[in-house]
């Protein structure tokens, strides 16, 4: 484990004030802050080294255009992919699903084929595949969830049919926090002949993620979760798959030869980075991995869920508050409603003592109305989340109770 | 009330447990919307609370009608009704609302950023103005 109050000197936002209070910032899930080192790294290259990439044989050019496939190299490693090649930049993992629909997706996919979701998706995870079925006319399922929030295999196995092609979840939910059994239903995929593609936005943060050990066709996520800058996301794909699929978007630094009349274009991963990409981003989400990864991912998962007890041992049980998503198996993020009290109302409150929460869908809207509700407040956990920050949380809710109620 | 009594008493709040206070009060007092206009079609898009707003035109002059789900969202409603409330459009468009929300120390809520509605709700106001002008 490490020394959380040292590793908060690399965030300096969490050391400043927010409405004249200590900062509280419970909306990691959201996005995650920057450690220094990433920003620094940043800051260095707009300063020293920046040139397009891909480009030019001058200095800068090729000096940058090293960096930034280190950074995919840096990704490769960090998930354990058999090539970096594998390792498409994209904006975020919105952009990564979508590309999948849309390029293999309107390859392989024919009408009456079934792509199969969990209830737990976010939009990212679910408007793409509706999409599709709107265009094509495959069909959309979706397996349910248990009330607590819990994976339920039985649903999932009896959801898996010889039309399944493609199986696309969410390896951690955004809303409820439950964490789904990766491994053992990309192989159930797998074995009725589908592929799986794994939504990771969530769960890359908190758990250590080897795509060849969950043995995942595609994998999904966005650097400013995993504490590096915006702007950039990550789409692995298992090489075969990737070198079947069409472009996704064509121009710039995808093509092999061009003529007026015909075009050929590169292998992945640059046929799906058509134009400049986000250079400095892809760098700093290097960097940010290194980060998460010199700290240790053992490390952070052991810290985040000392903190995930501590925060069952105060929130659990506490009247008026009840907890949405209580499944066993739950990272760091905690939806909650206050009896009475409009989550909108709430985070007013909460904001004004300085406590950083999510309102709102969470860009969930069907998962938030299948758990029962409108809308929900949400607390979330990062690596640099302390007791302190969870203890500041019921104070507040008490005072917002004291206001409203 | 009127606009002037509501800022002379927001200017004796000055520390913000008490503003929301007072907008709670002013929430429970705004009249609920009749449950038949509570549909998708009078609600406010892109709000992190459910917002309806219900244009009513009579002698030249717009009354709305406003509600929302959450409490502190209905205190705000209720005084964005009463600076709108039976104008004529010609007059709506003239009214600096940031500048009276600054007086009530309330300006943050007008922010774009802050997705309360209260910003939807304005341009939702200002564009029901515009269409009978
Ligand atoms: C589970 C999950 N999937 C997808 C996304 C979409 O991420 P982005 O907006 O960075 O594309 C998020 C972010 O909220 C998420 O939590």
């Amino acid at each position: 484990m490490y020394n959380v109050y040292e590793i908060r000197k690399d965030f300096p936002v969490l050391s400043e004030l927010v409405n004249n209070k200590p900062n509280v910032f419970l909306d990691s899930a959201a996005s995650a802050q920057k450690p220094l080192s990433v920003i620094n790294c940043m800051q260095e290259i707009y300063n020293h080294h920046y040139a397009n990439v891909h480009r030019g044989i001058y200095h800068l050019s090729e000096d940058i255009t090293a960096s930034y496939e280190e950074a995919r190299e840096i990704v490769k490693n960090f998930i354990n992919a058999a090539s970096s090649d594998e390792v498409i930049f994209t904006r975020n993992a919105t952009e990564s699903i979508n590309l999948v629909a849309a390029t293999w997706g309107r390859k392989f996919l024919r009408a009456g084929d079934e792509v199969l979701i969990s209830q737990a998706e976010h939009h990212a995870n679910l408007v793409p595949w509706q999409m599709l079925r709107d265009e094509i006319g495959i069909s959309l399922k979706v397996f349910p969830i248990a009330d607590d929030g819990s994976y339920l295999e039985e649903e999932y196995l009896k959801y898996l049919t010889p039309r399944t092609k493609l199986v696309a979840v969410t390896g951690m939910s955004n809303v409820l926090g439950t964490i789904f059994p990766l491994k053992k239903m990309a192989k159930q995929a797998h074995q009725n002949g589908a592929l799986f593609l794994v939504d990771a936005c969530q769960y890359i943060v908190h758990n250590k993620t080897d795509v060849q050990d969950i043995d995942c066709d595609f994998l999904a996520f966005s650097g400013h979760k995993t504490y590096g800058p915006t702007g950039i996301g990550v789409l692995y794909g298992k090489y075969k798959i990737l070198d079947s699929m069409p472009p996704y978007q064509t121009g710039g630094d995808m093509v092999d030869t061009v003529t007026y009349e015909k075009t050929t274009f590169m292998p992945s991963p640059a046929r799906f980075e058509a134009g400049t990409p986000a250079i400095v981003q892809a760098i700093g989400l290097g960097e940010a991995l290194k980060y998460m990864k010199n700290l240790g991912m053992e490390n952070i998962k052991a810290h985040e869920d000392e903190l995930v007890s501590y925060a069952k041992s105060k929130w659990e049980n506490v009247k008026g508050l009840t907890l949405v998503g209580t499944a066993p198996d739950k990272g760091g993020v905690f939806s909650f409603v206050v009896d009475g009290i409009h989550p909108s109302d709430l985070a007013f409150v909460l904001d004004k003592e300085g406590i950083s929460v999510r309102t709102g869908h969470h860009c969930a809207a069907p998962l938030v109305h299948r758990m029962g509700y409108e809308t929900v407040a949400r607390a979330s956990f990062g690596l640099y989340t302390t007791r302190g920050d969870i203890d500041a949380l019921l104070p507040a809710i008490r005072k917002a109770q004291k206001m409203f109620l | 009330m009127t606009l002037e009594e509501l800022i002379e008493n927001f200017s004796y709040l000055d520390n913000w447990e008490d503003r929301y206070s007072y907008l709670i009060d002013l929430g429970n007092n705004l009249e609920n919307l009749p449950e038949e206009y509570k549909t998708p079609e009078w609600k406010v898009q892109g709000c992190q609370s459910q917002v309806w707003l219900v244009p009513q035109f009579q002698d030249g002059k717009l009354h709305f009608l406003g509600d929302s789900d959450a409490i502190l969202v209905r205190g705000l409603i209720s005084i964005v009704l009463m600076i709108y409330n039976d104008k004529s459009p010609s007059e709506i468009k003239n009214i600096a609302i940031e500048d009276i929300f600054a007086k009530l120390g309330l300006e943050e809520n007008l922010s774009p950023s802050r997705r309360n509605g209260l910003m939807s709700m304005v341009s939702k106001i200002k564009f029901y103005a515009e269409q009978s002008m």
